[in-house]
């Protein structure tokens, strides 16, 4: 690009101003006329089965228009919910899933009816009557019981609980034999809520006149929705719009169609009123997909001079109920090898059917669980031949580009050891390691941890994720219109719920075009407008994927107003030179014209011969590779000796997502991604009772940690631009997260060293940390 | 908030208070700051079939120091009793408790007097109110603090019996109160309290150790024996009998009682 004056600007997002005055629109501002409001009764039981339902008290209850249950919604709803078959030919067991139960619930909080009426109020008092006789059955709540032979099965009459078993790479034994030191360990990952700050919400209206069907919902991929939930009402897409408007944040837990996203609808062509849902926060910690929720066992293999050679992984997943959409892409085997060399990388992941929500991608699905593994392991390690972690790190990373890793992934570009030396020197670890060696002659602990991490994100290179997406390319699409006076709307197929891409997309097409950033206007998440499919915002995509689509498409304009220009300047079209929005002919930039001016005329008459009117272009981008994010955090901590508690006093992370478009947004992006990871580590966790009733319903007990509790941190970044895409750039969306429970964890190990703890599982809360130092004492 | 449908009264005196409940019956409720009463209407684990708003009654909202006893009325907010100077000066103990409860939108609007009626185990002034000897005073009645809190959630209040005011002694020595939580909003999973009185002997109290507050008689008379800190802290696990939660098992509240008992004691000042 010739010009860059706005790509790399440190500027604030544009979206701020409007959000933070409480001018935002999100789904529940939505209000339209006659509008009847739906409450959910849902199955109080982990496993029941339906004897019988009573609707009349309910329905007698003042202002009801409709109790609705299974038998109302099996004749308008076609099929089952959709499954991602990212493994089919392996894929074991799949129960079906319709949206409402019919006979057997199988988690607590599945639709058992749906109350419509005038406002919400009534419709939650009437739900409270609304009276189903239950035979409850026997939960299966804990992922390992629920392996063993015998074990009372997720659905009725099903086998077993298996619902996949895969082994990506079977084979370790070469390097695990020729190794002098090998290292075993088992770690759990707990469950996480999403807990966007938005929950749930949902407003469907049916035009019977025209048989159209318009959501609005709080969403990161209304086409999406629309493909599928359109499909399940047998209603063509071109009669069927969805809107996701403000969206007040996803974390990928707002990607896969949920049983509301049918029932809503449905619900509104079988009333002819506009329906209403919006989810309650405990509604969201009960049905919002859940993330992680994961053990492993894991071993690693190297020699005595910091070689390392294998490593091994069995992976189990508590799945849930049913398989998620996407639920397969939490296997987070191929990232395992992380950043560093092996001779050797064993895999397979065992997917376990429980009586609980499913579980869904979770900012950074799969890679932040494969990064604590394989960092936590690498660290082990190292202490089990007592060398500096940093040393064996530096040893073992990969030098060479693109580099191929043993699952067949190819990394772009990347320079490991360049972010974790600047990372060092920033957190001044030698220091530290002075300091903590002081520190523990005087009895406290302190503890330093790296987190090296490496990600594969922008899907996808639609050769490869095909396979495991159905046929759906995730490719990424856009359309740029310049209007006769030379403003620009874009329309890009990804959504932007936390990301700024308001900011970052126009900040390139200003560049692209020169025209005023002021006059780029970004518009996504309304499938009526722009291309005529999105693929939607996860997976640290948006920008290395979507962006190129609209730089694409940017491109596409620019082409043909240089035509016009060159027909305008009365020269041939090569000797036209574009630079900073002002066509000139090759030696004379005197007599320019303004992308304006050639806005202008190409709405006028007179055009050359063969260029049509107008200036606008959709373009559909399917990247060639993934990109390759990579980074060096480093945490510091002070564990309580007497206590357990861990205080976190210093983060830093130096991290690297290629070329930056806006540094602020991307540091937004880390603090918050960090500030998630260390919740993991420390925080959050689902916790269902045995008898399968969810014990952290609310704010209280599910503890999401806040602003006071995140350490200082120092951000700081190296560039290693990724050669797949002409912006090159990388996503770093998750990045924070990815990287930031190894660090935490590894810190805390560190800390607790001296007392003989090699190992502590999430969270890391000063009550599990007491039992340890109490179990090292005996 | 979806709460199921409540009538509605807002009262400007105790007695009109008293009035409105005895008239809408044993299922109506006070409701004073609402931080309490409103997340569990929220979850329609409470269904009051009417609230009384004691907020406009402005007798209860008073801070005076008399007789050398302290009377804190029961709409004072916590914000108040972080600030207010007769308090900082006389109880300050109570003001550095107030600093600790919840965030700025607890401390804003929650009160002392529902904090004591609500009774909940991990509630920061009953602890006080019991190791201090504090009484509660309704519009019928007067309790010490320690016949006051007989169970989580329960005391001897009847339907239309409504908080008046709490007193404190004064006490203006050395105090600590060390709460332990997760968040810094959070409720304390084991907070201690510690407070020197004039006549050199110690008050140790413990919050969420139990169905009620404790106050740590063996600590105290630990200590009254010239026994050290450290020492004297060891007894303030002794008899208790803690239930666990998500946060904490038994074993670690106990352990964490020695601990802050300890801290408080050490860090009073
Ligand atoms: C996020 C959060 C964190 C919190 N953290 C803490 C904490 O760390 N420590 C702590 O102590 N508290 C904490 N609280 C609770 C807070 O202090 C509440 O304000 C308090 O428990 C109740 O006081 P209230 O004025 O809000 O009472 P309300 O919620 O209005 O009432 C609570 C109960 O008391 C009754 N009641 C209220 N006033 C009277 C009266 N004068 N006479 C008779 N009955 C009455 C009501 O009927 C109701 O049953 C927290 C609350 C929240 C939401």
């Amino acid at each position: 690009m010739a010009i860059t004056t706005m790509v790399g600007a440190r500027i604030h997002r544009r979206e701020d101003p409007r959000l933070v005055r409480g001018q935002g629109r999100y789904t529940d501002d939505f209000v339209r006329p006659h509008t009847v409001h739906m409450a959910v009764v849902r199955s109080p039981y982990a496993h029941a089965r339906i004897r019988s339902i009573d609707v009349s008290a309910a329905r007698r209850s003042p202002g009801v228009v409709a109790v609705l249950t299974a038998a109302d919604f099996k004749p308008v709803i076609a099929g089952a919910m959709p499954v991602a078959p990212a493994f089919v030919p392996e894929k074991k067991q799949t129960p079906e899933r319709f949206p409402i139960v019919e006979k057997e619930a199988c988690f607590q909080g599945e639709p058992v009816a749906v109350v419509l009426a005038e406002d919400r109020y009534q419709a939650a008092d009437a739900a409270q009557l609304v009276q189903v006789d239950w035979e409850p059955l026997a939960p299966v709540m804990d992922l390992e019981q629920a392996m063993r032979p015998g074990s009372p099965t997720a659905h009725e009459g099903a086998p077993d609980n298996i619902g996949w078993d895969l082994t990506f790479n079977a084979d370790a034994e070469a390097a695990f034999a020729e190794a002098e030191v090998v290292v075993e360990q088992r770690i759990y990952q707990q469950r996480l809520a999403p807990t966007p700050m938005e929950p749930r919400a949902i407003l469907a209206e049916w035009h019977s006149g025209d048989q159209t069907m318009t959501v609005w919902m709080s969403s990161q991929s209304p086409h999406f929705i629309r493909l599928f939930v359109g499909g399940a009402l047998g209603i063509p897409e071109s009669r069927f719009r969805v809107v996701a408007p403000d969206v007040g944040g996803g974390f990928g837990s707002k990607i896969s169609p949920y049983p509301e996203d049918y029932l809503v609808p449905a619900a509104a062509k079988l009333l002819g009123r506009p329906v209403k849902w919006t989810e309650t926060r405990t509604e969201n910690l009960q049905n919002a997909t859940h993330g992680r929720g994961q053990y492993y066992d894991l071993a690693i293999a190297g020699n005595r001079d910091g070689k390392l050679l294998g490593l091994k992984i069995t992976q189990y997943l508590d799945i849930g109920a049913y398989v998620g959409t996407f639920g397969a892409f939490q296997a987070c085997a191929c990232l395992l090898p992380g950043a560093y060399v092996w001779k050797q990388v064993a895999s397979r992941t065992v997917g376990v059917l429980t009586n609980k929500v499913p579980t869904d991608p979770y900012r950074g699905a799969g890679r932040p669980e494969a990064t604590h593994l394989v960092e936590r392991m690498v660290d082990l390690f190292a202490r089990e031949i007592g060398m500096d972690p940093a040393e064996v790190r530096r040893k073992n990373f990969i030098t060479e580009f693109p580099h191929t890793n043993p699952f067949g992934l190819v990394y772009d570009s990347g320079n490991y050891a360049g972010a974790l030396d600047k990372a060092l020197q920033i957190a001044g670890y030698e220091q530290f390691r002075r300091e903590q060696e002081a520190a523990r002659a005087q009895g406290r602990l302190l503890g330093v941890g790296l987190s090296t991490w490496i990600e594969i994100c922008g899907f996808g290179p639609s050769a490869a994720t095909a396979p495991a997406t159905g046929g759906m390319a995730l490719t990424e699409s856009a359309q740029v219109r310049v209007f006769p006076t030379g403003s620009v709307t874009c329309y890009v197929g990804t959504h932007s719920h936390g990301q700024g891409h308001d900011t970052t997309f126009a900040q390139i097409v200003a560049d692209a075009l020169g025209v005023p950033y002021e006059q780029v206007e970004i518009r996504h998440g309304d499938t009526a407008e722009g291309p005529s499919f999105g693929y939607g915002t996860y997976g640290s995509r948006s920008l290395a994927v979507g962006g190129m689509a609209l730089l694409t498409a940017a491109g596409r304009v620019r082409d043909k107003a240089k035509k016009i220009a060159a027909h305008v300047l009365e020269a041939a079209e090569e000797d036209v030179v574009f630079d900073q929005g002002q066509f000139y002919v090759k030696g004379s930039p005197e007599r320019r014209k303004s992308i304006q001016e050639i806005a202008f005329a190409a709405y006028g008459a007179g055009l050359p011969e063969g260029v049509e009117l107008g200036l606008e272009a959709v373009a559909y981008y399917d990247p060639s590779n993934f990109v390759w994010p990579f980074g060096a955090h480093i945490c510091m901590v002070e564990v309580d000796r007497e206590t357990g508690d861990v205080k976190l006093l210093r983060y830093v992370a130096v991290d690297d997502c290629g070329n930056v478009i806006n540094p602020m947004i991307v540091e937004g992006q880390i603090h918050g991604g960090v500030a998630q990871g260390i919740a993991q580590a420390l925080y959050e966790e689902v916790v269902y009772a045995e008898d399968g009733t969810l014990r952290t319903g609310t704010m209280l007990d599910y503890a999401v940690p806040t602003a006071n509790e995140m350490p200082p941190m120092t951000l700081d970044r190296t560039v290693t631009p990724s050669p797949t895409n002409e912006l090159g750039v990388k996503g770093i969306g998750e990045a924070g997260t990815i990287a930031a429970s190894a660090a935490v964890i590894n810190a805390v190990c560190d800390a607790l060293a001296p007392l003989g703890i090699r190992h502590v599982d999430m969270p890391a809360s000063p009550d599990r940390i007491w039992k340890l130092m109490q179990e090292a004492k005996a | 908030m979806i709460p199921a449908a409540f009538e509605y009264a807002r009262a400007t005196t105790v007695q009109e208070a008293s009035e409105l409940l005895r008239r809408y019956g044993e299922e109506a409720k006070v409701l004073a700051g609402g931080h309490s009463l409103i997340p569990l209407m929220r979850l329609r684990l409470a269904q009051p079939s009417a609230l009384v708003d004691i907020n406009p009654v402005r007798e209860l909202d008073y801070v005076v120091l008399e007789d050398g006893r302290l009377r804190v009325g029961a709409l004072t907010r916590h914000v108040e009793i972080q600030r207010n100077p007769t308090i900082r000066e006389n109880l300050p103990l109570l003001a550095e408790v107030a600093d600790e409860v919840g965030d700025n939108q607890v401390r804003n609007l929650g009160t002392i007097g529902g904090v004591i009626a609500h009774a909940d185990s991990a509630g920061d002034y009953p602890t006080i109110a019991v190791m201090l000897d504090a009484e509660i005073v309704t519009n019928k009645r007067r309790f010490a603090a320690r016949d006051f809190f007989q169970g989580l959630f329960t005391t001897p209040l009847e339907p239309d019996e409504v908080v008046c005011e709490v007193v404190f002694p004064v006490a203006r020595g050395p105090h600590r109160y060390v709460k332990f939580r997760r968040r810094l909003f959070d409720w304390a999973i084991v907070a201690a309290g510690a407070q020197r009185l004039d006549d050199g002997s110690w008050r140790i109290g413990l919050t969420n150790c139990g169905p009620t507050a404790v106050r740590c008689l063996a600590v105290e008379q630990a200590l009254a024996q010239g026994v050290s800190p450290e020492e004297a802290a060891e007894h303030a696990s002794d008899g208790l009998e803690p239930s666990g939660d998500l946060r904490a098992s038994p074993e670690y509240k106990k352990h964490l009682a020695r601990v802050l008992t300890k801290r408080a004691i050490l860090q009073a000042q």
